[in-house]
């Protein structure tokens, strides 16, 4: 069967599925089990709308449950499992392999340095585009520019950066702009950019931060416009010059956006898998935990130690985690 | 200005300054992108993207006429014509010319050369050459001359021909403008009786008219010859078509029924519901690859469609329901309560009342879901490509491109091109939910 026709007809099979079942649970419920009429009318309405939110639920809990939650203690049960003896216990011995090997080190050094840098960079660059667009007349074109790599996919992304960091011989004209600026600038050689240990991170996180700064702009700019007139004005008559204004009065009070700002990126760093496994693949030096956790699912085929890998990520999400939840439950009191 | 805030006019200029530099640096890496999809591999290789906008002095090597075109003038044995001409490009002036690679530039327009073989070769500087002997030429090919001209800027729409199939980007265009022409329609239509909506109406009526005229009547009229690209990358689209647009309707509705029990409906274990809901909006989906891919094994979908669809309504669920869920949240309380006193059941008021109403949540999540699902490969590997590669998605053949053909970056700009237009046209076109989703989905 044509893939496009497949797609139509579970699109009606899955909408007209999704429509079938709440609007026949609904009526199942009011019409047969509990129905509104007879001798326990009163009583059989209030059941009905005990039961009326899991029915509403339902599906939503089931996805959520076999595609989310369930995969999460499946992953702890894997990682502590081996498939070489049949998937039988084998306790901490995966982690032990894991923490062994050299390479793992490097990711976690890596992850560590994009860490602390992306969402550093992101925010500062997206604080800077958020004010400075604030008052201006075209301001609004300026931020669906510099959003607009939101819209890019990281592999997109990866191959405009490559052109960017594309290296020649230095006999031939550069056609990376890198190299070009850099030779301009009297230079004797081009650089392999992506090929420097260590440096190469930098080069990589730039491509993230391109993309994040567009996010952070938005959420503090509309931020900033919620920033009430008359702090500001009495900042002014108190004679605080526009550094002042922004450094003293402004960030104190987004001081909370920022957090946010700042965990939403972190958490889209932890996951960071195409930019590196398309640019560099984690050669020389580059790998991240989930290109790391990807090798040892797929190419190395040991859903043991890739397990563990992924355990490490979901444990350095835990805080985060704790952090949304808590601030969610207070806002709902 | 209608405050005091900010009219330092003496900071004006530095704030202006910097912001275009900002735009400026941001958008550069993109537009070298689009800019090189539309040069021949020669201009990419030889020369920046930056220089592709200006005349360039490039130095070509063009052939005269072969020997057996000569023709008899008396004594003499002549071949002549126009150098451009001969390899079908336009005329541009030489400034200087040679015979011998060693030595391109040896030659003034009008000077006589002298050749190897015997005779002279005399070119001028719109290209018209004359080569004669007294002696009858003989071998296969022409000479070899060696020109320097400055040559104007010239882009091509052969690589998309090469990417996509002949004729794919007039055809993109015209189903483009059938869809602008519909949304148009849809927009007058509609205007009068949902001003606030018709806009985002017309915008979707539109793509899908769009999406609907690139399957049913085909990308191109057919793949360059010995492009393997052409084929996979067409297919490619099509395929990621396939992935996404049910991956971003079907979470719809089931998120939509979920956030409107945990937004207006009264039971215990509610608050626990969604502080679970944050909770899984972070939980990083590479836990959920091998036990899902296992998962999808036993129970027979394997690697597919299916699996792609299933998993993707999986992952975005939390973020559906959340979003909608602060959305309906804020609905004003009285036409829920209102209702409820009418008589009207909690799926009457859902349908009739909650649904319409949260129009502008569910576009903004549609759009996040498309965006995606579109752009996604992590998910694309694990669940849907199998061994055949049948079911390749955009993002896994850039990849491959990208470590098969590092070099080929006329290929390669133009894919990435490609697939990257489509979620630029849809952010472009609905920025507004975009940015409304984003304000309401950061956790507070």
């Amino acid at each position: 069967m044509h893939p496009a026709l497949q797609g139509l007809i579970t699109i009606i099979v899955g909408v007209g599925g999704c429509v079938g079942y709440y609007y026949l649970s609904n009526q199942f419920l009011d019409k047969v089990l509990f129905p509104a009429r007879g001798a326990n009318a009163g009583r059989n309405i209030n059941r009905a709308n005990m039961i009326r939110p899991w029915l509403f639920l339902a599906p939503a809990l089931f996805a959520l449950g076999l595609y989310l939650a369930y995969p999460v203690v499946e992953t702890l049960r894997l990682s502590l499992t081996d498939r070489d003896a049949g998937g039988a216990f084998v306790g901490g011995a995966n982690y032990a392999q894991m923490f062994a090997e050299p390479k793992f080190w490097e990711a976690m050094r890596n992850n560590m340095l994009w860490l602390i840098i992306v969402p550093a960079m992101s925010t500062a660059f997206g604080l800077l585009a958020a004010q400075l667009t604030d008052r201006l007349a075209w301001g609004n074109i300026a931020k669906s520019l510099i959003f607009m790599p939101m819209a890019i996919s990281f592999v997109g992304a990866a191959v405009i950066w490559k052109l960017v960091y594309d290296t020649r011989p230095i006999e031939q004209d550069q056609i990376g702009i890198l190299n070009a600026i850099l030779l301009s600038l009297g230079a004797e050689e081009p650089r392999t950019w992506l090929t420097i240990p260590f440096w190469n991170n930098f080069f990589l996180m730039a491509v993230l931060i391109w993309i994040q700064t567009g996010f952070a702009m938005v959420i503090l700019s509309a931020a900033l416009r919620g920033i009430p007139e008359e702090t500001v004005e009495a900042a002014i008559v108190d004679g605080a010059n526009p550094f002042q204004i922004f450094f003293r009065i402004k960030i104190p009070q987004i001081a909370g956006t920022i957090v946010v700002v700042w965990t939403t990126i972190t958490i889209v760093v932890l996951k960071v898998f195409d930019i590196v496994f398309a640019m560099t693949n984690g050669q020389w030096e580059t790998q991240v935990l989930a290109n790391y956790m990807y090798d040892k699912l797929f190419r190395a085929n040991d859903w043991g130690v890739g397990s563990a890998a992924a355990m490490i990520i979901m444990l350095l999400v835990t805080p985060i985690l704790v952090w949304n939840v808590y601030n969610a439950r207070k806002e709902m009191k | 200005m209608d405050n005091i805030a900010g009219s330092k006019s003496s900071l004006t200029w530095a704030v202006q300054i910097s912001v275009i530099l900002l735009v400026g640096l941001w958008l550069f890496p993109t537009v070298g992108l689009f800019v090189s999809s539309f040069r021949t591999a020669d201009q990419i290789a030889t020369s920046g993207w930056w220089k592709a906008m200006f005349p360039s002095e490039q130095n070509l090597t063009l052939r005269a006429g072969a020997p057996e075109t000569q023709v008899q003038d008396g004594t003499l044995f002549v071949i002549e014509g126009n150098l451009f001409d001969a390899d079908g490009r336009d005329r541009v002036a030489i400034s200087v010319w040679g015979i011998s690679s060693k030595a391109i530039d040896a030659f003034r327009p009008g000077d006589v050369a002298e050749l190897r073989k015997g005779g002279t070769i005399t070119v001028q500087e719109n290209g018209d050459y004359r080569v004669e002997n007294t002696e009858a030429f003989s071998g296969k090919r022409g000479q070899r001359v060696f020109v320097t001209a400055e040559v104007p800027p010239e882009f091509t729409l052969k690589n998309y021909d090469t990417a996509l199939g002949v004729n794919a980007l007039p055809r993109l265009a015209m189903f483009a403008l059938a869809g602008v022409i519909l949304g148009g329609v849809v927009y007058v239509a509609l205007r009068g009786m949902h001003p606030e909506r018709a806009r985002s109406w017309a915008v979707a009526a539109g793509i899908l008219f769009s999406l609907l005229l690139i399957f049913a009547l085909g990308l191109s009229t057919g793949t360059v010859e010995g492009a393997q690209t052409g084929d996979s990358m067409a297919k490619a689209f099509f395929n990621t078509l396939t992935v996404t647009i049910p991956a971003t309707i079907i979470p719809i509705l089931v998120a939509a029924f979920a956030a409107y029990a945990l937004a207006w409906m009264d039971f215990p274990g509610r608050a626990l519901l969604i502080a679970a809901i944050v909770a899984l909006l972070v939980v990083p989906l590479q836990l959920a690859l091998i036990p899902l891919l296992k998962l999808h094994n036993e129970i027979g979908i394997g690697k597919g469609y299916v699996g792609v669809w299933l998993a993707h309504t999986g992952f975005g669920l939390p973020l559906a329901i959340y979003l909608l869920r602060n959305y309906m949240v804020g609905l004003p309380k009285d036409i829920i309560e209102n209702a409820r006193v009418d008589g009207a059941t909690d799926f009457q008021i859902f349908v009739k009342i909650i649904l319409p109403l949260s129009f502008p949540a569910l576009a903004s999540f549609a759009i996040f879901q498309f965006l995606w699902t579109w752009n996604d490969l992590l998910v694309a590997l694990v669940f849907l490509i199998d061994a055949t590669g049948e079911t390749t998605v955009m993002t896994k053949q850039i990849v491959e491109l990208l470590g098969t053909r590092g070099g080929n970056w006329e290929i390669l700009a133009t894919a990435a091109f490609v697939s990257i237009a489509v979620p630029l046209i849809v952010f472009f076109a609905m920025q507004k939910y975009l940015v409304r989703g984003l304000l309401a989905g950061s956790v507070k």
